[in-house]
């Protein structure tokens, strides 16, 4: 073993006494030489009076896939709805901290929540078509942001739907519901929705839990073509997902982030004794 | 035997956590916690059950053919043939148990090591029990023949060691206990050394009288074998390194055996 | 085990044996109520047909009510009840949308909205008669006299309730993850409650405005306190003006046999109406379903 093998790998000190390492030296080992799009440092997250994380660090690489894993309740789901501000529309949520996206701090008050909402998208786990036609499910986005011809709203609908795979199975039935799509389908159509609005960063709550493994595969596919344009952050209850999709893994318990590293090493050769615990199904 | 390419691998990689910012913990010193699913558990016990027997008949054959050399015993010879054919069954059963395992409980991080490190071990130990049977197969063939007892000496020593490293290998194996693999890895040296001497003896016995050559050849046969069991328990120290630190051993293992390249002039 | 004694998971276990009459018992029981419910409707429904069929003719919609013993219609009561139906609704309609979304939407759990949840309750099932009482003494003794409009009004106040209940219950039935799926496309919230969750719970809501324009179409006692009544056609809102139930009410009460006649004719009349609002209504909300 080497030093620079290690130098590869982090993991955060065990025990609160352990002192804190700084946010910027963990970047500097794992992932050196990706460009951070967004970096979090120090999250805090109260719902209410509970404390759902309790200062977080971690880097997301640009145009690479980032999974979050951990026990329900970790706070994991909470992380990704920091960063498109998605607590933002319930009361008595709120976030301390910072979380850059491009240097620019998300949690400032004074950003325009829509705009950092179109930059950032988000699927959700249940399949969410909106009430209306496929096409207009698409379109729909589109229009909010540009004044575009018909035609060329017809393009990046083709364009959003085929970047989804889902063009081929829905082009000649565009003005059915999507509500009569199935359930992979309608949530290819949710992330075709996402792009359409030409996002920089994906985040992905649980996509695949309501899906049936083909439909998962296709998901898996996607997200992996997909990553050659966009960040992409998904949460997920799968460690087979996750360690089929992501370059970088977060392993995240009790509102703390306990390791992050590389997915490789997250599931040969965990640091950290609580993540090997939890991947390899030992958590009491 | 280089004593600064010694490494002690297990204070290396401590420091190097420790500069990375985890602490090992004594924790990781402690025995597993169970799987929330036991099945799993029982899974994993038989693989390292079966293993533990098939390395047990492995140095058992080892013995016996080394016996049956030394002691001319044709007999035992004919035995140790036969025994070879349960490591193969052992090595076959243990194959399809890991690749089974792997198939339905998908496991990670150390269960997957433990049950890789089953694999690749059982197929060492294939190895030797093929090793162990061709030392037998030839005191078979040389029965009857020419063979003056001093020749065997070095064999005997030889196979002492490897037999040693065997063993310690595999209790390191069943221990977890990467330190003792470590040194059975750096004592792999020796039984090199000690082979390098035994074929220049062997190759001045066999220039000093013609009548020997026969027998020396298949000496040295059984010695290259003997040998390579001790190559195969290094590879084993690997495998264990593997298993409890989940990065592969990347060092160069001290070469000694130099007989590829050695000569003698007439 | 013998064969011979019933095992406990046998069908012929004197536990399952009281199990299953006890279940007989209840199926007949309620069979005889759902029975003797629908029996009564059967009843209602043909009394009308029988007594109701015999005056409908083409005269019932195209003439008005006529004096005691001439011929006529119910045209007049037909006009009046449409027109102000159709004023109760266009003006409660709205109201209950907005206050319906209010609180569904905007304030969900603050102290204004559980205040107006209240008593749009108590509203929601107050007698009817009071809300004519009330429009009564705010409108008709201001005005000085009856009038169309304040049947209309008093219409709309019944139709309010019934409105904003259903668009707050439709709209809490929107799932808050397509909420949030809208919000995180970058949708301001105005946009999000127009464009998604309105569109959500259309059916649901147009169901409700049914409901609400069928219960009102029926409403007799806050029409007595307030259009009171007119014999003649009138379109005037400003005046006294003629509906379907008080028509009926009046008519059935007189003692002349042609008016009677009438009466039951335009209870026919209303009561399919509403029949067939209920129905559409049915048919919308089953769609909305799927």
């Amino acid at each position: 073993m080497t030093s620079t093998d290690m130098a590869r790998t982090s993991a955060v000190p065990q025990s609160p006494s352990a002192p804190a390492r700084p946010a910027s030296s963990a970047n500097a080992f794992v992932g050196a030489g990706n460009k951070e799009k967004i970096s979090v440092r120090g999250l805090k997250f109260y719902y209410g009076d509970s404390l759902a994380l309790k200062g977080v660090d971690l880097p997301i690489y640009e145009r690479k896939v980032t999974a979050f894993i951990g026990p329900s309740g970790c706070g994991k789901s909470t992380l990704l709805r920091v960063l498109n501000r998605m607590y933002d529309l319930y009361p008595k949520q709120r976030a301390e901290g910072q979380a850059l996206l491009d240097g620019v701090d998300i949690l400032s008050p004074k950003l325009d929540l829509n705009l950092l909402r179109s930059r950032v998208g988000m699927v959700f786990q249940k399949p969410t078509p909106f009430p209306m036609s496929i096409y207009d499910n698409i379109a729909f986005g589109v229009r909010l942001y540009e004044t575009i011809s018909k035609s060329e709203l017809d393009g990046r609908v083709e364009a959003a739907l085929r970047r989804a795979a889902l063009w081929n199975e829905v082009k000649d039935k565009l003005d059915a519901s999507g509500l009569s799509l199935s359930g992979g389908q309608q949530q290819r159509l949710c992330i075709a929705r996402s792009i359409a609005v030409r996002p920089e960063v994906i985040l992905l709550d649980e996509p695949c839990s309501a899906l049936d493994p083909i439909s998962t595969a296709k998901i898996e596919e996607l997200i992996d073509e997909l990553k050659a344009d966009y960040t992409i952050a998904i949460v997920t209850h799968n460690m087979q997902q996750a360690s089929r999709t992501s370059e970088y893994t977060a392993f995240m318990y009790l509102g703390e982030l306990i390791e992050f590293g590389e997915t490789q090493q997250i599931f040969m050769s965990p640091h950290d004794r609580r993540t090997q615990d939890y991947i390899t199904g030992r958590f009491g | 035997m280089t004593g600064e390419r010694k490494i002690t691998s297990r204070a290396a990689s401590a420091e190097l956590l420790k500069r990375t910012g985890f602490n090992m913990t004594d924790e990781s010193d402690k025995a597993m916690t169970d799987h929330i699913v036991s099945a799993f558990d029982a899974d994993l016990k038989q693989l390292g059950d079966k293993l533990a027997e098939m390395g047990g008949l492995c140095e058992k054959l080892v013995a016996e053919s080394v016996d049956a050399l030394l002691r001319r015993d044709t007999a035992l010879a004919r035995r140790v043939i036969d025994w070879d054919r349960s490591i193969d069954r052992l090595q076959q059963e243990i194959e399809e148990r890991a690749v089974n395992t792997i198939a339905r409980r998908a496991p990670v991080a150390v269960d997957l090591r433990e049950v890789v490190a089953a694999l690749r071990i059982a197929n060492d130990l294939e190895r030797i029990g093929d090793l162990a049977k061709n030392i037998a197969k030839r005191v078979v063939a040389l029965e009857g023949q020419f063979q003056p007892p001093k020749l065997a000496g070095g064999v005997a020593h030889i196979s002492d060691l490897t037999l040693g490293q065997l063993k310690d290998v595999l209790d390191a194996y069943t221990r977890r206990d990467e330190e003792r693999a470590m040194e059975v890895w750096n004592r792999d040296g020796e039984i090199d050394a000690l082979y390098n001497s035994l074929f220049r003896e062997l190759l001045t016995y066999m220039m000093e009288d013609p009548r020997n050559i026969g027998f020396c050849a298949h000496l040295l046969f059984c010695a290259k074998n003997i040998e390579r069991i001790g190559d195969h328990a290094t590879n084993v120290a690997e495998t264990v390194y593997y298993l409890v630190h989940g990065v592969p051993l990347t060092e160069e293992r001290p070469k000694a055996d130099l007989t590829s390249t050695t000569t003698l002039n007439f | 085990m013998s064969l011979m004694e019933p095992h406990a998971h046998s069908a012929d276990h004197p536990l399952y044996r009281r199990r299953r009459r006890k279940s007989a018992i209840m199926m007949t029981l309620s069979l005889a109520a759902a029975l003797f419910g629908i029996a009564w409707l059967v009843a209602i429904l043909a009394t009308l047909l029988f007594k109701g069929v015999g005056g409908l003719s083409l005269a019932a919609f195209t003439e008005n009510t006529p004096p005691p013993g001439s011929e006529g219609g119910l045209l007049n009561a037909i006009v009046g009840s449409l027109i102000m139906t159709a004023i109760g609704v266009a003006i409660g309609t709205p109201v209950g949308i907005l206050a319906g979304t209010y609180m569904a939407e905007y304030g969900k759990h603050n102290r204004l909205s559980t205040v107006v949840r209240f008593i749009n309750d108590i509203l929601l099932s107050a007698p009817s008669i009071v809300v004519g009482l009330f429009v009564y003494e705010v409108v008709v003794v201001k005005m000085g006299h009856f009038s169309g409009i304040a049947g209309a009004l008093a219409l709309a106040i019944i139709v309010v309730p019934v409105v904003v209940r259903t668009t707050e219950d439709m709209l809490n039935l929107v799932p808050h993850q397509l909420r949030e799926a809208a919000s995180a496309l970058g949708l301001p919230r105005s946009t999000v409650i127009q464009r998604i969750a309105y569109k959500a719970a259309q059916a649901g809501i147009i169901t409700g405005v049914l409901l609400a324009i069928a219960r009102v179409s029926g409403e007799t006692a806050p029409l007595l306190f307030t259009a009171l009544n007119n014999q003649f056609w009138s379109s005037n809102l400003n005046a006294p003006m003629a509906s379907l139930p008080v028509v009926i009410f009046q008519f059935a009460l007189s003692p002349y046999t042609d008016w009677q006649q009438l009466a039951w004719t335009g209870a026919l009349i209303v009561t399919f109406a509403v029949l067939a609002l209920s129905i559409a209504a049915r048919i919308l909300a089953a769609r909305s379903g799927k």
